[in-house]
């Protein structure tokens, strides 16, 4: 954590939030039942591109990071605007699938936020995509106390649990293939490393010239700032952020405050018997 | 957003469902309440749905000044538009400075839709809410009376707070169970303000096809004495000695979420953050370590007994009285010294 109270996220392993797979999952039978494609979004640091590979391992067609710097510290209001305008900028869609809440922040907001933003109706805690028919999805999702089935038109923006399904692995012949699939900061790292000597012009042409080859052969993960996808820089990361960190406390872990009591019979007898008489216990 | 306005009333969505108010709004009120009088402003309650008859009464006795009802046959079953716009629309006509939610399926479904419409900041998941002024370190700029966000993050042992200056209302949804309801008041006087809004059908665009709601078979939550395991109980059939030291002690069986991914026992038992959140007269904690999450959910408890065969398991600073030892011996132990006093 940063000592202005925001997370530094580049210090983090790129990992995949649980219900994320389960939303990737939703989206990849959707596509196998009716037809389509999958573009996974991911808005992170250059490793995130990690994730942007394990979605393609698993099926996605297309995989899209948005990394700037400008984005970080971010809350969700302008993480959901950032996202939004990445749908956007994908184009025409029918479901956004989004799990229902991170590991991290646990604050399952960004779904619904991002639904508003793209000014489309949202269906939370999908449990079940029974099935899509005449542009209507038919969803059962669970609310706790229960569950319900419903209709939505799309397009539709959908959070998903992690009961709905079980995610399916990387399959082994998608990960020979898009091991090599690269962001364009990647191959630029790359080219750096192997032609340290060369000049910036000519690292550049490099880089272009490889990065023209993975988009030919299908292996580019398409790299975004906040410019390409049009985004008003004062609706991003600390500008765009309402909610402001005030304070954060460690737990401190105290080791007075409390009455050991002997695991022996006459020390438990004590303890209850004073839990008696205080009229804890009746 | 809206302008501030250090006059606006404190908000509480009202969440009802066939007719009863949620317990989770019925806590807030208090919350809303107490922090109306710090404010010295009014609180008030939006009670959107059909057919809620007493329910502004009840919200009343419960400590709202005003409460906002919005009847329409339409808003009978909860879906997010129509109540997102009921909602934005009485917070653009009245200015209220803050607006909480229950942290429930609904609240956390609704409340963000609202917060990014109006562009106002929210904090999801609060176990506490306070007045304070605060300044902005960048600006030096003093902001008087500002909600604070108080909430478990990342995970980790790490209490967070937020706030949020300027961007209102400042929004939150709290956590059930961790605000204590407050004895409700027949006689306190209030007002019941109908607010006619026009609902464009083409904002219902959700249509039920099916619903069924369970009876929350584990009440966890009006009970007086828990006992619950985790891990460090070791499998389901150990897991019999909470069943039978619940049994001789008259409480209900809770559990960690170890307890649970270990299928001790059932989710609806779990404790925490992501479970249910209990105050009761006294916990049992046996075979549980005791990790942020869980606290979250029992620490309020008046008396907390820990049992563990980790002297430094965290569980022991929140405790009242701390057994170092094997739950297998120790609740035998418990068992027969209840069924011995007197
Ligand atoms: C987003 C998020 C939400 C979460 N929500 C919740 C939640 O709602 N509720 C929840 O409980 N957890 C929750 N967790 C999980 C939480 O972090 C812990 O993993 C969990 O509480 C651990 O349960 P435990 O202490 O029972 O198990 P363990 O961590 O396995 O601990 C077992 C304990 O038992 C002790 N022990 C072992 N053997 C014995 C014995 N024979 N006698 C006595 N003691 C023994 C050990 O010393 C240890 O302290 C959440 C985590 C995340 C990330």
């Amino acid at each position: 954590m940063r000592d202005d109270g925001t997370v530094n996220r580049a210090a983090l392993p790129a990992i995949f939030n649980p219900e994320d797979l389960n939303a990737l999952e939703t989206a990849l039978e959707v596509r196998d039942a009716y037809g389509g494609t999958v573009t996974a979004i991911s808005m992170g640091p250059p490793k995130a591109a990690d994730i942007l590979r394990a979605c393609l391992f698993r099926g996605a067609d297309r995989g899209v990071l948005i990394t700037d710097r400008r984005a970080a510290a971010s809350d969700t209001l302008a993480t959901s605007y950032i996202l939004s305008r990445a749908v956007r900028t994908v184009g025409r869609f029918d479901f956004v699938f989004a799990g229902r809440q991170a590991i991290d922040g646990d604050t399952a907001q960004v779904g619904p936020q991002c639904a508003e933003k793209l000014g489309i109706p949202q269906v939370t805690y999908l449990e079940q995509m029974i099935h899509v028919k005449d542009g209507i999805a038919r969803i059962r999702r669970n609310f706790g106390d229960g569950w319900e089935v419903v209709d939505a038109p799309v397009p539709l923006l959908v959070t998903v649990l992690g009961s709905a399904n079980r995610p399916r692995p990387s399959a082994a012949r998608r990960v020979m293939r898009y091991k090599r699939a690269q962001i364009e900061a990647e191959v630029a790292a790359e080219v750096k490393a192997e032609l340290g000597s060369a000049s910036e012009d000519e690292r550049n042409a490099e880089t272009a010239r490889r990065v023209k080859e993975l988009a030919a052969s299908g292996l580019l993960i398409d790299q975004w700032s906040l410019d390409d996808i049009g985004a008003d820089l004062s609706r991003c990361g600390l500008a765009g952020s309402p909610t402001k960190v005030y304070r954060v406390q460690s737990i401190v872990l105290t080791k007075e405050g409390y009455t050991e009591i002997p695991a022996t019979e006459e020390g438990i007898r004590q303890m209850i018997h004073e839990l008696v008489v205080d009229r804890t216990l009746g | 957003m809206i302008e501030v306005n250090r006059a606006g009333e404190v908000w509480v969505f009202a969440e009802q469902q066939d007719g009863v108010l949620h317990d989770c709004a019925l806590e807030l009120c208090g919350k809303a309440r107490q922090l109306a009088d710090e404010l010295g402003v009014k609180a008030g309650a939006v009670l959107p749905g059909a057919q809620m008859a007493g329910l502004a009464e009840r919200l009343i006795a419960q400590g709202i000044d005003n409460v906002y009802v919005i009847e329409d046959p339409r808003l009978a079953h909860f879906q997010t538009l129509p109540y997102a716009r009921v909602l934005c629309h009485l917070i653009e006509k009245h200015t209220p400075q803050i607006v909480l939610f229950g942290a429930t399926a609904m609240g956390r479904d609704l409340a963000p839709r609202v917060a990014s419409e109006m562009r106002a900041g929210m904090t999801a998941d609060c176990t506490d809410l306070e007045i304070k002024d605060v300044e902005d370190p960048r600006t030096k700029e003093v902001h008087k009376n500002l909600l604070l966000q108080i909430r478990p993050a990342f995970g980790g042992n790490i209490i967070a707070t937020i706030v949020n200056y300027d961007w209102w209302p400042q929004m939150a949804t709290v956590r059930e169970g961790v605000i204590p309801l407050m004895e409700p008041d027949a006689a306190r006087q209030g007002n019941i303000i109908p607010e006619p809004i026009k609902l464009d059908d083409s904002l219902f665009v959700i249509k039920l096809v099916e619903r069924h709601v369970e009876e929350r078979r584990v009440n966890l939550k009006g009970a007086r004495v828990i006992v619950a395991g985790g891990g460090g109980i070791g499998s389901r059939e150990n897991f019999r000695l909470i069943h039978n030291l619940a049994a001789a002690i008259g409480g209900a069986v809770g559990a960690s979420r170890a307890a649970v991914d270990g299928g001790y026992i059932g989710k609806e038992h779990q404790v925490g953050q992501t479970g249910t959140t209990v105050r009761p007269a006294l916990y049992i904690a046996a075979g549980i370590s005791g990790a942020v999450q869980h606290r979250a959910g029992m620490e309020e408890s008046a008396k907390i007994i820990a049992i563990n065969t980790d002297k430094d398991a965290p569980i022991f600073s929140v405790s009242h009285y701390g057994i170092v030892g094997d739950v297998k011996k120790v609740i035998p132990m418990m068992i027969k010294a209840l069924k011995e006093r007197r």
